[in-house]
């Protein structure tokens, strides 16, 4: 157990989270690459998923995308990235070693949980309300924004809140192919058998995972069409009903 | 052992001839000579990785199944368990096998163990879900046929919830196969171990190997149990066809 006593020792110097290298800038670096990645797949992914569950076509590929994803090891990929000739052999700007190599992995992985519960929760939207909007006469742009976007909305902001986990998870495996973050911490300790310090380095990680998933949860709690009653499918007696109250809270809280 | 017997051996035969595709200087991504040359050392990878995920699947399915009925049975429970190992599943593969260190050391149980942790989450999940699955018709019969409650967990309850059940289990060992890499850090990795070694020599052929392997062998593992749900459960064969 003199392993907890070194890594709090690790953890109360000071020297180990200040200056180049300290766990401060590593952490910044991870939730940097974190957050590029995340807005990078939201970018390309949410516009792509949501249109498709629009039309209500492609759901197949969607779906096996996401399983595809989850049968590669996202260390094997990353090894095969940094490896390659083209990214990641040199640094890139704020991100480090390796990191161009980094953001690429962690974008693919963040694509699937965003594009499989956007296309879902678009198509989860009630037939009955979608044909009500187009008996009201709305065009297909108008459905699309005004009905479907609200009210899959939760289950979208559900499916980024997956894929940031996922992705400050990933991000800490970059450290096993000397990418930046705050893996390299827990990967230095291991490597030199200091196991407070990585003990130290998981730590943190750890409790950053947490405070990011608590806040996540928050944010998707913000954004839920109906915040304390049952599920959106019974708040009014018709389809019109419930689209406007989920439009109505969608305006309030925005 | 076999590593070094196999270096030593290779580079006598080749270097006369020409550079074999996976010397230092041709260093190619695909690579078969390297594939017959290290056989044994990839084999014992792989083996080392199967035994790890299914150790680690099984152990998660011990785990949950208690897990799942007491949430059923205790619902008071259930926000708990649920909420435990979600938060466990959102602490970092690679943050989690050093937490873990301190009790288990730096041997197979820790990445065992880890493993199991996240699948526990997956797991219990698909028996909840499963085991609520059940329409409440049939355990009424069930019970007017004079079945305890084992019985009807036995024979009625657990077969009905293996559909959802076996989905929740693909989930988990696929993730399993690909998480297992990550044991690479306590050196116990399976074909990851591969991947790590391959990253430090810049040894593209092995990489590749490994990378491939893993999906081969996520893939099979698939495969497997979907082909036992479909023996495990006959009756659902006459209403999909």
């Amino acid at each position: 157990m003199t392993v907890l006593v070194d890594m709090w020792a690790y953890l109360t110097d000071g020297g180990n989270w200040s200056g180049s290298g300290g766990m401060l800038q590593l952490l910044g670096q991870q939730l940097l690459l974190t957050v590029t990645a995340l807005l990078v797949a939201v970018a390309v992914g949410l516009p792509v998923a949501l249109w498709l569950g629009h039309l209500g076509r492609g759901g197949f590929l969607a779906i096996n995308i996401s399983n595809v994803g989850r049968a590669v090891p996202t260390f094997a990929l990353l090894a095969l990235l940094v490896t390659a000739d083209f990214p990641g052999t040199d640094t890139l700007g704020p991100y480090g070693r390796a990191g161009l190599a980094t953001l690429i992995a962690l974008t693919l992985f963040a694509l699937p949980p965003i594009i499989t519960n956007a296309y879902v929760a678009v198509r989860e939207v009630p037939a009955d309300v979608v044909q009500a909007a187009t008996g009201m006469g709305m065009s297909g742009r108008q459905r699309f924004v005004r009905v479907e976007l609200p009210l899959a909305l939760p289950l979208v902001v559900s499916g980024v809140r997956l894929a940031l986990v996922q992705v400050w998870a990933t991000a800490t495996i970059a450290a096993l192919v000397a990418g930046p973050g705050l893996g390299r911490v827990i990967t230095d300790g291991f490597f030199r058998t200091d196991y407070g310090k990585g003990l130290a380095g998981a730590v943190v990680v750890a409790a950053v995972a947490l405070v990011l998933e608590g806040l996540a949860a928050l944010v998707q709690r913000a954004v839920r069409p109906v915040p304390t009653g049952p599920p959106a499918g019974d708040a009014g007696p018709d389809g019109h009903g419930h689209a406007s109250s989920a439009a109505g809270v969608e305006a309030s809280s925005a | 052992m076999t590593l070094l017997v196999a270096a030593a051996a290779v580079p006598s035969v080749d270097a006369a001839s020409q550079p074999s595709c996976y010397s230092r200087l041709v260093n190619e991504w695909f690579c078969l000579d390297y594939v017959q040359d290290r056989q044994s050392q990839i084999l014992d990878a792989l083996l080392q990785h199967v035994a790890i995920t299914l150790a680690a699947v099984v152990l998660g399915v011990v785990v949950a199944l208690p897990l799942a009925l007491l949430a059923r049975r205790f619902p008071r429970l259930e926000t708990g368990v649920l909420g435990v190992s979600t938060g466990l599943y959102t602490v970092p593969s690679l943050a989690l096998f050093p937490l873990l260190v301190p009790f288990t050391g730096l041997s197979p149980v820790t990445v065992v163990i880890g493993l199991a942790l996240y699948a526990l989450t997956v797991l219990v999940r698909a028996m909840l879900e499963g085991l609520r699955a059940v329409p409440e018709d049939v355990l009424e019969s069930g019970r007017g046929l004079g079945y305890g409650p084992t019985r009807l967990l036995l024979k009625v309850e657990l077969p009905l919830a293996l559909p959802v059940v076996m989905a929740g289990l693909r989930v988990a060992t696929v993730s399993t196969v690909a998480l297992t890499t990550v044991g690479s850090l306590v050196a116990y990795g399976g074909l990851g171990n591969l991947i790590s070694e391959g990253v430090s020599t810049d040894f593209r052929a092995q990489l590749l190997t490994a990378a491939v392997l893993c999906v081969v062998l996520a893939v099979v593992l698939d495969v497997v149990i979907v082909v036992l749900q479909r023996l495990l459960t006959p009756w659902t064969r006459g209403v999909r066809a």
